[in-house]
């Protein structure tokens, strides 16, 4: 047996916690625990650098796979990579590093056990990301959401306690259908093995209900209109760290089971249900574009622009076409980097001046120049420029939705115009415009660790905005695959 | 000639009953060594019936009156091992209340004796007999720190209603035998194979009686009550040891003499479960005593075992073992806790008491953290895969309603634990708690919290050993 890489990149951040668990605590700027973390963290992006690196992506089948007996006769531990999750997994390791070094200026307290929880957390999505059996999965899916729910309520703002409940709530009674769906599933086929399932398909009879049942638990992840509330408030709420994550990996995770679970294993129902995500997904990206253009909280404008955002997404993988799902894994991985940065922003001079209102800024380019270009560089990615990363998601999105319903493809274009809109109006006013509040001027420009940071979001996001070809290159053959199934499913049912 | 090893557990466990008896009628200030051998005692018993009767399929013994089988023997020791573990960590306690008494320990023996020929009986008056030994010893447990109003307000209120419901009981058990002509359980399930609008009323009755020993909603009033006025080493005993003998006198009743009449029963039984699962959770979300709290999470945990019961089949039951056993683990362990929550010779349970605890105190509320979330039933922890099976069983009988209300009230009570993860961890600090702890209690509570931490690397041992249990 080869070496179970993907089990040591779940495996390595536990390690990583568990050393810092035994660490003593110290109040104030514990410098072991960050290097742990830290050290951690990178040798698990190295790792997952070289999974990349040894894929091989003229293959849609699984790789890396590990398969484990656990609950006997009953459920496999199984991991392993296709295309569209090495991606995942490449986002998720290349972000938690940021996390850690991001803590320097926002985490005063309790810092070990933040990173503690971060780390948990790591390992919980690379194994969300690459669990090949239904259980595996749900285990991976919903253990996340205690080291977040600390996350937001030990170390957010004011409102933290509302908002933490609100996001475990919410996702908690989301996914408790899905399990309902995953057990029913177990005594449907006679297993929860997704490999094995993708060969023998579901009965049709039964798709609508746990197509419904999955779609539940993914759409307050992702989270569509009209259970996106949570997401808002856990945005405001959480330390910058922690909507970094949330917006970078957490929200990726619905897209995922999506294209995963939804599309593989339901193609049935996923055509049936169609018009319902189209709708669900205008509606969240005009309706909350018009939202985010009235806010005057820079922290909830960005929250609701990766509703918007989302809402490409789920519209993207259910036009069925290659560009619509290639666009949508862009899009989530370029708004994985772009949202991160934008949330980091925010952070950078909400550290400073401890207010996240728009009102409170303003004329601030002059007093710090480096943050305002690196500003206005991720903005633009927001917004989709075509050169930054975030063109190429959209744009993909658009075209597979143009093949596939005109009428919806023009109203989503709508969207880009108005997120345009509300990315610049928000980067004119703080960053442009008199300098009415006197105490801005005592700004510092952007310390060591925060450059750091945002250069090495600017990197990808500029790279892959000209040269997106490796991305395309992992996911083709497995997007393309997973389309084929899907029409043969359709086909012989 | 009977083969009297099969029983010697219980003729051990009288045996010594009476002796520490007399051992603390002749002996002064016996209470400590009385104890600590009561301890060893509980023990012994657990070895014994893990050595004589584990490998038994089964036996009946007494013309037929007392059964030994693989579920009474794991009944059996999961019953003494729990009392092992309540005496192993109270003793702390009540010192603190000086009623660290003789009849304390004695007591205990003699109601886990009574749960042993409980679970072990094959016949009405046998399981009746051993209802009442369990009951009267536990009413006097409930008021045995008498004075305090509160503990004997506990103590009538249990024995009123017990003895209202264990009066509901024999009427059933009366007019099942009237129907019968029978008091053995194997010779009931002969005759009752048809169906009669009377017999309903003895099954009715009957279930309504242990429906009243398990709490199950709507015969749940007395629990709350209770619990909070007990002392709290007799609530941890009432949370955790008497059920186990009633879900196997349910298990035992469902599935021997009524397993002709399960379109009487299954109804009754998705009702009891539906109900105490949803009220439970609902009405835990008020309270700010820990231990009413604990009691209504009880009752809505006994709505999940109860769910397994209902599905009439082996996996069913294996379910709401597992899911039991693994409830005691997580009980034991919030228990554990409670009864460090001390601070100048005074116990603390109100919920508000826990403000701020992980400031002082990390490590335990890092337990508490694990073990709510656990009781919440969240992936990876132990809780997760008790509901997980139960589920699986349920579903399997395409019980979509009973699954969908369950994993839903999940949710509700997922809300009042994280309130109190939410005190924890969130709120303001307030005064340390006493640190040093007996070395048994931290020692229950590493253990348990660390089976319930590290129960996903290994789920399949517990369903190992439930396996073996093939009743129907």
């Amino acid at each position: 047996m080869n070496f179970p890489i993907l089990s040591s990149l779940i495996l390595l951040p536990i390690v990583g916690a568990l050393f810092l668990f035994f660490t003593k605590d110290k109040d104030g700027n514990n410098l072991t625990a960050k290097y742990v973390a830290l050290f951690t963290t990178i040798v698990n992006f190295l790792i997952s650098i070289y999974l990349w690196i040894s894929f091989d992506p003229t293959t849609s089948s699984f790789q890396f796979v590990e398969e484990r007996n656990w609950i006997k006769d009953f459920i496999n531990y199984k991991v392993g990579v296709d295309g569209i999750s090495i991606l995942f997994i490449l986002l998720t390791t290349f972000i938690t590093p940021l996390c850690v070094v991001s803590v320097n200026n926002s985490i005063k307290n309790r810092l070990r056990d933040f990173l503690i929880a971060i780390l948990i957390m790591e390992s919980f999505m690379i194994g969300v990301f690459c669990a090949l059996d239904l259980v595996v999965f749900y285990l991976f899916f919903e253990a996340g959401l205690i080291p977040m729910f600390l996350i937001i309520g030990i170390w957010g703002g004011s409102k933290r306690v509302y908002s933490a409940f609100k996001f475990f709530l919410y996702t908690l009674l989301g996914s408790v259908l899905m399990l309902v769906a995953i057990i029913s599933i177990y005594w449907i086929s006679g297993t929860t093995d997704v490999i094995k399932l993708y060969e023998l398909g579901i009965d049709a009879k039964y798709q609508n209900l746990l197509w419904l049942a999955f779609f539940s638990s993914f759409a307050v992840k992702t989270p569509m209109w009209p259970v996106h509330t949570w997401l808002p408030d856990a945005h405001v709420e959480a330390p910058t760290a922690g909507s970094v994550l949330l917006a970078a990996i957490l929200l990726k995770m619905a897209g995922y089971g999506f294209i995963r679970f939804s599309l593989g294993l339901f193609p049935v129902a996923s055509e049936v249900f169609t018009p319902l995500v189209y709708t669900l997904s205008v509606i969240a990206i005009i309706f909350t574009s018009f939202i985010a253009l009235m806010q005057e909280d820079m922290k909830k404008l960005i929250a609701y622009s990766s509703i918007a955002h989302m809402g490409f997404v789920t519209l993207g993988i259910f036009t069925l076409q290659q560009q619509g799902i290639e666009g949508s894994i862009i899009q989530m991985i370029s708004h994985g980097l772009v949202s991160a940065a934008l949330f980091l922003c925010v952070g950078v001079v909400y550290d400073r001046m401890h207010s996240r209102l728009i009102k409170s800024y303003g004329g601030i380019v002059t007093i710090i120049p480096k943050y305002s270009i690196l500003f206005m560089l991720f903005t633009l990615a927001a917004l989709g420029l075509p050169g930054t990363f975030g063109f190429i998601g959209e744009f993909l999105i658009l075209m597979g939705a143009f093949k596939d319903n005109f009428l919806v493809a023009v109203i989503a274009s709508f969207g880009v115009i108005l997120g345009a809109a509300y990315m610049l109006w928000l980067y004119k006013r703080v960053v442009f415009g008199k300098l009415v509040n006197e105490d801005l001027k005592q700004m510092m420009d952007l310390n060591r660790s925060e450059y750091l940071i945002l250069t090495c979001l600017a990197v990808p996001t500029l790279f892959f905005g000209f040269y997106p070809e490796p991305l395309f290159n992992t996911i083709e053959v497995s997007v393309s695959d997973l389309i084929n199934m899907h029409n043969s499913n359709i086909a012989s049912n | 000639m009977y083969n009297l090893n099969l029983v010697l557990p219980e003729i051990f466990i009288s045996l010594s009953i009476m002796f520490l008896l007399i051992l603390g009628v002749f002996k002064k200030d016996s209470s400590k060594i009385i104890y600590n051998l009561s301890i060893l005692i509980l023990l012994i018993t657990a070895v014994i019936t893990f050595n004589e009767t584990l490998a038994i399929n089964r036996v009946t013994l007494f013309n037929d009156s007392i059964i030994v089988d693989y579920l009474s023997s794991l009944m059996k020791i999961i019953t003494l091992l729990g009392a092992f573990m309540v005496l192993l960590i109270s003793s702390s306690y009540l010192k603190t209340f000086k009623i660290f008494k003789i009849e304390y320990p004695i007591l205990i023996l003699c109601s886990v004796l009574g749960m042993m020929v409980m679970i072990s009986s094959n016949d009405l008056l046998v399981f009746y007999m051993g209802l009442e030994l369990q009951s009267l010893a536990l009413y006097v447990l409930a008021t045995f720190n008498r004075d305090q109003i509160k503990s004997s307000e506990a103590g009538l209120k249990y024995f009123v209603l017990s003895a209202l419901s264990s009066g509901l009981l024999l009427y059933g058990c009366s007019l099942i035998y009237g129907f019968s002509g029978s008091t053995n359980f194997d010779e009931i399930a002969k005759q009752l194979n048809y169906n009669e609008y009377i017999l309903t009323f003895g099954i009715v009755f009957i279930l309504v009686g242990l429906a009243f020993k398990v709490s199950a909603v709507p015969f749940h009033m007395w629990a709350p009550d209770v619990y909070e006025g007990s002392p709290t080493s007799v609530t941890l005993f009432f949370t955790m040891v008497p059920k186990i003998a009633a879900l196997t006198v349910f298990i035992r009743f469902l599935y021997v003499p009524f397993l002709n009449l399960i379109d009487q029963w299954q109804l009754i039984i998705v009702f009891l479960s539906i109900s105490s699962m949803l009220f439970g959770a609902i009405a835990a979300i008020g309270q700010t005593n820990l231990k009413r709290l604990i009691a209504y999470s009880s009752i809505s945990h006994i709505g999940y075992t109860l769910a397994g019961l209902a599905t009439n089949t082996n996996e069913g039951l294996q379910s709401s073992i597992i899911y039991i056993t693994i409830y005691i683990v997580m009980n034991l362990a919030l228990f554990s806790c409670l009864l460090m929550l001390k601070r100048n010779n005074q116990y603390y349970e109100d919920i508000d008491d826990l403000s701020g605890l992980s400031k002082n105190h990390p490590l335990l509320s890092l337990s508490l953290l694990i073990i709510l979330f656990s009781l919440a039933g969240i992936p990876p922890l132990a809780g997760f895969f008790a509901k997980f099976y139960i589920f699986k069983a349920v579903l399997e009988q395409s019980m979509y309603f009973l699954a969908i209300v369950g994993l839903l009230s999940t949710v509700v009570a997922a809300f009042y634990y994280l309130r109190i993860i939410k005190i924890i961890y969130f709120d303001k600090e307030k005064e340390k708690f006493d640190n040093d702890h007996n070395l048994w209690l931290k020692f229950s509570l590493t253990f348990s919290t660390i089976l319930i931490l590290l129960y996903f690397i290994s789920p399949s041992q517990l369903i190992d050993v439930v396996s073996r249990i093939n009743i129907i």
